[in-house]
Parts: structure tokens; C-alpha cells; sequence
């Protein structure tokens, strides 16, 4: 019995190249939305149905004198319960058997979007305002049924983004937790038991992002 | 790059200096990961915390334009701690060569120095040399007039308190980043430096390579593993733009330009071939009349013989002293002396240093070609702010050409590896290619000259066969012709090559018009084993990342540069554990000694290692006598580098001496030439960057809507603490000024920008992007390059981009 995939994000190598946001919206014929310079190289500001994947960035002072900047690659964390699917009785939101990943429907349309996204520990799920549709990220479905790796972890020049067979990932992020352990006493993968895409950080998760290990 | 970027997973410290690798050049992540994986050191030093110093273990700060200071302070730190490699410093460079008694330095001026002229006089740092014409040396470095005591004299002043006065760095910082880097000063350990154009965005651009090259030397940190000075280009392919000589000062593979002086082969020949009166000296460019020679067999075919010395009369020529680079040429097409301009594959517009000089000098051409896949804030200049097209007579063309996946051809990355590129897709509509564009304008060009052309030779004689039975440019011809071919029946040594045959490599390269080669360096990319560029094959025999047959890397795929330093004098790596070099003895085969040969990479020429006196050679080869240069390498503004302040700065003196600003630099003096320094207008020190979203100016990329979705206007951040001065609020639109323009900008207020102590002023820095500019996004906002002064370094003339003087103010009843 296979036990689906998993996305290992380890943020102490990420560099906000943000070659995943970009990757992301190509893969998934995503259009550009309108933005402005909001006073941070954070942009889009949220995710939204155009936007299924975005690079948080945060700063502010730390103890040692230099400031911090953290990176964090949000998306879906493809939960083993998935709270978005509490409201989804009909089909409309599907967790894949083999891989794990959580799909959104187009049957979504009749969802109740905001107890859907009330749902998601996380702040996921968004809605087109036109279609009602919901979208998310997929986890690359088309891709990781067809032999090839998301497009993000694909994109990702330092290794910062991963993606395999659950088992196997869960051992890298022990592993790597470990290793970071030495230099960083608060380094964590965040609730690596309990989703599918599992963040590696070095300090405290809501430095990162306020949302960053869930509600 | 003397290494290459794979080679950066070697490394057990790598200082980032002068750029911000993260964001710039997000692969090379990749590398310096894995080193950091390997228990390396990443030190980030930086005016502002950037991407790159966020995955620092060490990360200093520094006022833009101290870098010298910063790298001075460490050399002194490297010799007053004995830091040093010492077999490598003795062995390798020239710290033990007497410097002649004329060489002096007092208040921040060189001997030889002319005021009138600005020049330096540089034979009054010659060394001194005996009657064999060979330089004197003393190998117990105590010599007060050896090197190595001038380099500790020079340096004596680079205290830690006074480069922290200067640089704004606290002197903790300052001892942090030397004693991490200064590690590196021993057999078993590498340090690298990775720079870009923070470094060389100055008026001591190459001064501040040259003290990082001084730093290498004395750790022996050349030409090993995981070592070296590495250059991150700011263009996909300039490192091939460079090597095929898009500059006006040399022609391919680096051979300098002739000069009207030199009237004829002969004299020029003279005048480029360094000699050597070391016995050990290898002086490799004691062969470029070869290279010249076949350079110009490449240009004109048989139409160039001995006897019209090779066609060497048909090149133009430059005056003597004469210098095209970039400023000049504006300031000249700003002056009206300049009638047509091809802007091909760039945007002067934003790219120029004092933008608006640069504008206006666009208005005053009679025609304009632009060639480029989008139109352009250069394209359109005559319809941009301030313009009014009914008083612009300059006509524009526009040539729509091929994107780089659009066409076939060879590109060659900062670590010199040409790869060769299929084309994926055809252009669309009616855009060509580079090389057909070239190859319709040069049928143009010739037709006009058969018909009533002055001076017809260089023209009609160039022998151009790069096109195929269609008509088209043909990359493989072209790229058969920069390898070079023999054009004649030549026999060497117990082989025999036919005329036509491809050259295998430079070494056989002839100054006799046998050979010809369009780029000596290129000499093996694409011989009789084929296109050498083309491979892709993933062994890696020496386990270092070298990966010799994937694609190819000049010179003669050679993967590490200056490798012969990488061993001990009997040819044996200093580290065992990094094996790039290592010298086997040949063994015995009846009776008889067979020779000994290298494994690794292709050394830096087959000599046996330096302990066999007689055969042996020392590993600089391209240094006339052999060893690296910790004294003076021949650049213009002195033999040791010194700190200056920029031509802008925020301090009234330079801490370190009474000369303030480098006082070998051009300075412009035209009506649109202002520059300010210290004045109260300007107080705030300003300087340029990079995001990764857009691409140099912007011209490809502010069309993408995911990239101008991500970084969709332009910017200027700032500390806190300067916010707080100014009443700005984070994301409010402010204004950036400069004596020569204003931008508009969304402020980012952000804690990664800290003003600097300086002495006793507080100095506060704010920086910007240059990859905006009016035509697309409609509010995108402008080029950062409004504000740039165009004063260069005096070797390079590369604008000083990098360090200026700024202000910041609200917009007028807020935002």
C-alpha cells in the first residue's frame, strides 16, 4: 500500500528566487494579476485564484545585531485529513488515493467558500468571485500522474523544495532537522504528521508567517 | 571566472562581496549549498542585507565604496597574523621581487604622478633588475624594497579602527570576516570570491579586484579547487561577447587593438609580445603574433599574405590614447560628433549612466537602428518624457530580432564554458536572427562599396563565407572558422594535417599565415572530433565538478585556471583531498625512464612541475615572468591598490590621505556632466542593483506579466531610521534625486538597511533597481540610471553606478 507523496520545503535554503511562484502560474496557465509595490518585494500580497502558490517574505530585528528575513513558499499543505473537505460531501474536493494530493473540483462552484476556507487550518482555499469556482494548488496532479515533479520543486535551483514518496521525504526533513539542529535550536519541520507538504523552519513559525504551522 | 560555478561546492569560505548572488544568480545557490552542506563558510558583506545575506553565517556591512578599505584591512590582518601561505607566496608570486628605487608612496599618490595630465608615469614602478635583464629578488622577503615589506608598508595603515571609520563597519564585523576568511590560508583549505558589478561599479573598480587578487595570492587561494576570483557576468553570454571582443579596445581572444603608432605588423607585433629573461618563464604571450597572424588569415582568406602584412594595414586603427568605451562614445554622440548608432541588444536609455545625457544624445543622431525582440525606452526615445518628436530629426529603425531559444549557436557562461544551444523555436514573424541581420547588412554594405566605395580592400576582401546554400547565416561555418583551420598541407611533429583540416588547438597555431583561427582562445572548441561545444557527457574522473566533456571551456578546456599553483613544487597537490593537478613520474621501461605526465585537469601547459629545474615551469604562465602579481599588474592608478572616496561620497576627506577622489579618472565637464560631493542637497549615499524578476533594464522581462506581477514598480529602500528623518511611511511614493535627475519610487522601509557610523557622521544609504523605465508598465516608474553619474573607473571606464549622492523627500503633500 503506497503511501502518497509529499513536498519537502526546507527554508534555511531558500532564497526567494521565487522561481516557484513563477513556475507555478506557468504550469497551471495562471494569469498575471494587477499589482503594486506594497513596500515589500512580497507580491502578490495573498494568494488567490490566480495565484495558488506565493513566496512570503518577512524582517524585522533578531538578538544578534543583523536583521532576519525569512522565506516561506506558501501552498497547500495537501493535509492527511483535509479540514477543507469537512463541507465537501458531494465530490467536489477529491483526495487522491495513490498520490494523497487534495483536488478542487469544478464542482466547487457549490461550495460554501467561506466555511471551505474557514476549514483549512492554513487560509488556503480561494475563490474566482466570478464562477464561484475554488481553486488551490493541486500538487501538480497532472504532472505527478504523468512521471514528472511539480513544476515549483521543479524550478527550484537550491534543492530548497523537494518532492518523493512520503516515507522517503519524512526521512530527509528528520534528517535535516537534525543536521540544522546543531546551528538552530528551534529548527522544525511543521507538522510533518499531519500534511503532505512539510516546512522546514529555523526559528519560530509565525516569524515566517503568521499562519505558517496553522491556525 | 578563473573557476566555474560548480566548482563553488569546493570551497570551504566563500565571501560574497560586490554582488548578491541569491538574486542574481540563483543557480549559483546551488553550489555555494552544497558547500555549505560541506561545512563551508558563506560570509556576506553588503551595504544592505540582501537575499544572499540571508543564508550568510557571517554578514558585515559596509558603506558603498569602501571596499578597499574592507580588503586592505584584511591583507594587513593576513600579514600581521601570520596568515599567509607561505610556500605558495615565496614560490608563486612576485613578493620577493625588488621594486626599483624610483617606486615611492606618499599621501595617497604613487611616484610618476602628473597632475596636468592625470597620469601616472609607470616605469617609476619597474623593478629592478640585474644584468641578464632579470628581475632581482630576495627569497627571505626582507628586503625592505622586496614586495612583500612594500605590501606590509602600504597596508600598515589599514587598521582595523581606521577602515571601520571609513567603511561604517563595526570593527567586530570587520575582525569577524577576517579571521573566517584568513582560515583559508592553508594547504588543506580554499576560500573563493564570488563579485559582480558591486565591485566593479566604481572609480576603483579594478582596484577592488585587485585586492581580493592580492588577498587569493597571499592565502594560495589561485588556481585550486574550490578557489580563485570569480566574476559572476551581468549577461547571459557577455562572457562570449567579451572573449569575441564586443569592446573597442581589443579584437578576439583579447589581443589588444592597434594603435595609429604602430604603423605596420611588425612594429605592433613588437609592441604586444611580451618578453622574458626568466628561464622558467613560460610567457605563453610570447606566441600571440601567431594568434594575431591568424586572425587576420580568419578575416580576409587569401587575399592576406606576408607580404601586405597579412591585411594588418586594412584594420582601422585608434589614435594613440584614444579611448570608445561607453561614456566617451555618449558624451561624443551628445557633442554631435556621432551620426548613426545601432543599438543591438541593449537600452542605453536606462542602461547608460546619466540617463538623461544619454537621451539627448540619442536626439541628436541623424539615424537610429534598434534591434531588439520588444521596442524600448532607447526605440522610442523621441516619444519619451521630456522629448518633443517635432523638434527630433534622429530616424529609428526597428529590427525585430530572434530570442536566444530562437536561433542556434554557442553561449559561454561566466566560468568560460561555451555551450552550444539547438534552436528550439522559429522566430516569430519577421524577426532574424543576429547573424542574418549582420549578413544582409554586410551584402548591403559590400554592394555599396563595389559600387563607389573609398578604400575598398578591407571590405571587399574580408573573406565572410558563413552563410549556407540559403542565404543564411550558418553558426556551424562560423563557429568552424573561430576554431580555425590549417591552409596547408602542415606536418607537426609525426603528424600530418591536410589543408582544411580543423586546428586541434592553439599550440599548433602558426605566425607564418599557415593556420588561421577567428579567436585563438576558441582554438579546439569545434576540430576533427567535432563540436567540442555540443558535448554532454556527465563523468566527472576527478570528482571535483570539472565534468571535462560537457561542452567545452577555453582555454583548451581547461576547467581551473593558474592549476599549476594548486600543486607543490614537486607537482603534487598542496590538497591531497581536492586533487585537480598531480605530476606522475614516468616509469622505468626497459632500462629506459619514460616521461612523467599531469592527471586531473588540462594544466596550464605540459611542463614537468617547477623542482626540475631545467624543463620545469613556473605556473603564471601568462605573466611575463611567471609569477602572480601581488605588485603591480600594469592598470593605470598604481601597482598597489588605495582607497578613494567615489567622485560622489557623504565624507568631507579621505581618512586615509590627502588625495580624495582616484586622480587618474576622467571627469566629464559638459553642460549635463554635474556631479556633487558632500553637498547638503544630497545627503544620502545611493547606489543600484538587481532584482531577479527583471532582466538588466527590463526590456524582456516588464512585458512578462508574471515577472512585473512579482516586481511590478520601481523602489527605493531605506532604513528606518532615514524613514523616520524624511516622515516616510512604508509604501508611500517618495522622491529619489540626484544633481542629474529624479525618480519616483515606492518607498520600502525595512530594517535590512542601517545607517553607517562613519567617523563622526552618521551616513544613511538607500538603493534602487535600475530595470524600470517608462514605456511598460504604464506606472512602473523609471530608470534608477537618471540618477547615475558618468564618471568610470580609469581602466575600464565602467560608470560608477554603484556609489553616488541622493536625496529622498515625500512627494509633495504626501502620497
Amino acid at each position: 500500500m503506497s503511501e502518497g507523496y509529499s513536498i519537502l520545503v526546507d527554508t534555511s535554503k531558500c532564497t526567494a528566487c521565487r522561481g516557484c511562484q513563477i513556475a507555478c502560474k506557468q504550469w497551471n496557465g495562471l494569469p498575471g494579476t494587477k499589482t503594486k509595490n506594497e513596500g515589500t518585494h512580497e507580491n502578490p500580497m495573498d494568494l488567490s485564484a490566480d495565484t495558488w502558490k506565493i513566496l512570503r517574505f518577512s524582517e524585522g530585528p533578531s538578538k544578534n545585531g543583523n536583521p532576519f528575513w525569512y522565506f516561506f513558499s506558501e501552498q497547500c499543505r495537501h493535509c492527511m485529513s483535509p479540514g477543507c473537505m469537512a463541507e465537501a460531501e458531494k465530490g467536489e474536493i477529491i483526495q487522491d488515493e495513490k498520490t494523497g494530493a487534495v483536488i478542487f473540483t469544478p464542482k466547487t462552484k457549490s461550495l460554501n467558500y467561506e466555511a471551505t476556507r474557514e476549514g483549512c487550518p492554513y487560509d488556503i482555499p480561494r475563490q474566482n468571485p466570478k464562477t464561484k469556482e475554488l481553486f488551490k494548488c493541486s500538487m501538480c496532479f497532472d504532472r505527478i500522474t504523468n512521471n514528472m515533479i511539480p513544476a515549483c520543486v521543479k524550478s527550484c535551483p537550491t534543492g530548497a523544495m523537494t518532492f518523493g514518496e512520503r516515507p522517503k521525504i519524512l526521512e530527509t526533513a528528520k534528517a535535516r532537522v537534525q543536521e540544522l539542529t546543531k546551528r538552530f535550536p528551534k529548527a522544525k519541520a511543521l507538522n510533518a504528521d499531519d500534511v503532505r507538504t512539510i516546512y522546514i523552519v529555523t526559528d519560530d513559525p509565525q516569524k515566517y508567517w503568521k499562519l505558517a504551522a496553522g491556525k | 571566472m578563473t573557476n566555474h560555478w560548480i566548482d563553488l561546492k569546493n570551497s570551504d569560505c566563500i565571501l560574497v562581496m560586490g554582488s548578491n548572488a541569491a538574486a542574481n544568480h540563483p543557480i549559483s545557490m546551488k553550489w555555494v549549498q552544497k558547500a555549505k552542506d560541506n561545512g563551508g563558510i558563506l560570509i556576506s558583506v553588503d551595504p544592505r542585507y540582501t537575499q544572499t545575506s540571508a543564508k550568510s553565517d557571517i554578514y558585515a556591512a559596509l558603506r558603498s565604496g569602501t571596499d578597499i578599505p574592507f580588503l586592505g584591512g584584511m591583507i594587513k590582518y593576513i600579514l600581521d597574523n601570520d596568515k599567509y601561505f607561505k610556500d605558495y607566496v615565496l614560490n608563486y608570486t612576485n613578493a620577493s621581487f625588488i621594486v626599483g628605487p624610483k617606486y615611492d608612496f606618499q599621501d595617497g599618490l604613487f611616484a610618476g604622478y602628473d597632475p596636468k595630465t592625470r597620469k601616472y608615469d609607470a616605469t617609476f614602478w619597474a623593478f629592478e633588475r640585474d644584468q641578464d635583464s632579470r628581475v632581482k629578488r630576495d627569497t627571505t622577503l626582507q628586503n625592505p624594497n622586496c614586495v612583500f615589506q612594500l605590501l606590509k608598508k602600504h597596508y600598515s595603515r589599514y587598521t582595523p579602527e581606521q577602515v571601520s571609520s571609513i567603511t561604517g563597519t563595526p570593527v567586530s564585523d570587520l575582525l569577524k570576516v577576517y579571521e573566517a576568511y584568513a582560515s583559508t590560508g592553508t594547504k588543506d583549505k580554499a576560500g573563493t570570491i564570488m563579485y559582480a558589478m558591486g565591485w566593479t561599479q566604481h572609480t576603483v573598480g579594478v582596484q577592488n579586484i585587485r585586492t581580493m587578487s592580492i588577498i587569493q595570492l597571499l592565502l594560495g587561494n589561485m588556481g585550486i579547487a574550490g578557489g580563485g576570483v570569480n566574476a559572476l557576468r551581468g549577461e547571459s553570454n557577455v562572457q562570449g561577447s567579451t572573449d569575441a571582443a564586443l569592446l573597442f579596445h581589443i579584437l578576439p581572444g583579447y589581443l589588444a587593438y592597434p594603435r595609429a603608432n604602430q604603423t605596420n605588423l611588425e612594429t605592433y607585433l613588437k609592441a604586444i609580445t611580451p618578453k622574458t629573461a626568466e628561464p622558467m618563464s613560460a610567457n605563453w604571450p610570447q606566441n600571440l603574433p601567431k594568434y594575431f597572424v591568424s586572425l587576420m588569415k580568419s578575416f580576409w582568406g587569401d587575399k592576406a599574405t606576408k607580404e601586405n602584412d597579412f591585411g594588418y594595414g586594412w584594420l582601422p586603427k585608434l589614435d594613440v590614447g584614444q579611448n570608445c568605451s561607453w561614456l566617451n562614445l555618449f558624451d561624443a554622440m551628445y557633442d554631435g560628433k556621432i551620426k548613426g548608432f545601432f543599438s543591438w541588444g541593449q537600452n542605453p536609455a536606462c542602461s547608460g549612466a546619466n540617463a538623461h545625457k544619454v537621451r539627448q544624445g540619442l536626439a541628436k543622431l541623424d539615424w537610429l537602428v534598434n534591434v531588439n525582440i520588444f521596442d524600448s525606452e532607447t526605440g522610442s526615445f523621441w516619444k519619451g518624457p521630456g522629448m518633443d518628436p517635432k523638434n527630433i530629426k534622429t530616424e529609428v529603425f526597428m529590427l525585430p530580432c530572434a530570442a536566444s531559444i530562437e536561433k542556434e549557436g554557442s553561449i559561454s557562461n561566466s566560468g568560460r564554458w561555451a555551450q552550444w544551444r539547438y534552436k528550439a523555436v522559429d522566430a516569430p514573424g519577421m524577426a532574424k536572427p543576429d547573424g542574418d541581420i549582420m549578413v544582409e547588412l554586410f551584402d548591403k554594405i559590400r554592394g555599396l562599396y563595389k559600387k563607389n566605395g573609398k578604400f575598398t580592400d578591407p571590405i571587399l576582401n574580408l573573406k565572410w563565407d558563413y552563410v549556407n546554400e540559403k542565404g543564411h547565416f550558418d553558426p556551424h561555418k562560423m563557429a568552424k572558422e573561430v576554431n580555425g583551420f590549417f591552409l596547408k598541407d602542415t606536418k607537426i611533429g609525426e603528424t600530418e594535417y591536410k589543408k582544411g583540416t580543423p586546428v586541434p588547438g592553439f599550440a599548433m597555431l602558426q605566425a607564418d599565415g599557415s593556420t588561421s583561427s577567428g579567436n585563438w582562445i576558441y582554438c579546439q572548441s569545434y576540430n576533427a572530433a567535432g563540436n567540442n561545444m555540443a558535448r554532454r557527457k556527465k563523468e566527472d574522473p576527478t570528482g571535483l565538478g570539472l565534468f571535462p566533456e560537457w561542452a567545452w571551456a577555453w582555454p583548451v578546456n581547461r576547467r581551473i585556471i593558474y592549476n599549476r599553483a594548486s600543486v607543490d613544487l614537486n607537482g603534487q597537490p598542496w590538497n591531497p583531498k581536492r586533487s585537480l593537478l598531480k605530476w606522475v613520474e614516468g616509469q622505468e621501461v626497459d632500462g629506459k625512464k619514460q616521461p612523467g605526465k599531469w592527471v586531473g585537469d588540462v594544466p596550464d601547459g605540459p611542463w614537468p612541475p617547477m623542482s626540475d629545474t631545467k624543463a620545469g615551469r613556473y605556473p603564471f604562465i601568462m605573466k611575463p615572468d611567471g609569477l602572480a602579481s601581488i605588485f603591480g599588474p600594469g592598470l593605470v592608478d598604481g601597482p598597489f591598490p588605495e582607497h578613494y572616496e567615489p567622485l560622489e561620497c557623504p565624507v568631507p576627506k579621505n581618512l586615509l590621505s590627502g588625495q580624495f577622489i582616484n586622480p587618474t579618472i576622467k571627469i566629464f565637464s559638459g553642460a549635463m556632466d554635474k556631479h556633487l560631493t558632500c553637498d547638503p542637497r544630497f545627503p544620502f549615499v545611493g547606489t543600484t542593483y538587481r532584482v531577479t524578476e527583471h532582466w538588466q533594464t527590463g526590456i524582456m522581462t516588464r512585458w512578462q506579466p508574471w515577472l512585473i506581477e512579482a516586481e511590478p514598480q520601481m523602489f527605493v529602500e531605506m532604513s528606518e531610521e532615514l524613514a523616520k528623518l524624511r516622515g516616510i511611511k512604508n509604501g508611500e511614493k517618495v522622491k529619489v534625486s540626484s544633481i542629474r535627475g529624479v525618480v519616483e519610487a515606492v518607498a520600502i522601509v525595512t530594517t535590512r538597511f542601517k545607517p553607517f557610523q562613519v567617523g563622526d557622521v552618521t551616513v544613511h544609504q538607500v538603493g534602487m533597481p535600475w530595470c524600470f523605465g517608462w514605456m511598460v508598465p504604464k506606472d512602473g516608474g523609471e530608470s534608477a540610471n537618471l540618477l547615475t553619474p558618468n564618471v568610470g573607473d580609469p581602466n575600464t571606464m565602467i560608470p560608477e553606478s554603484k556609489a553616488f549622492m541622493v536625496n529622498v523627500t515625500r512627494m509633495e503633500g504626501g502620497a
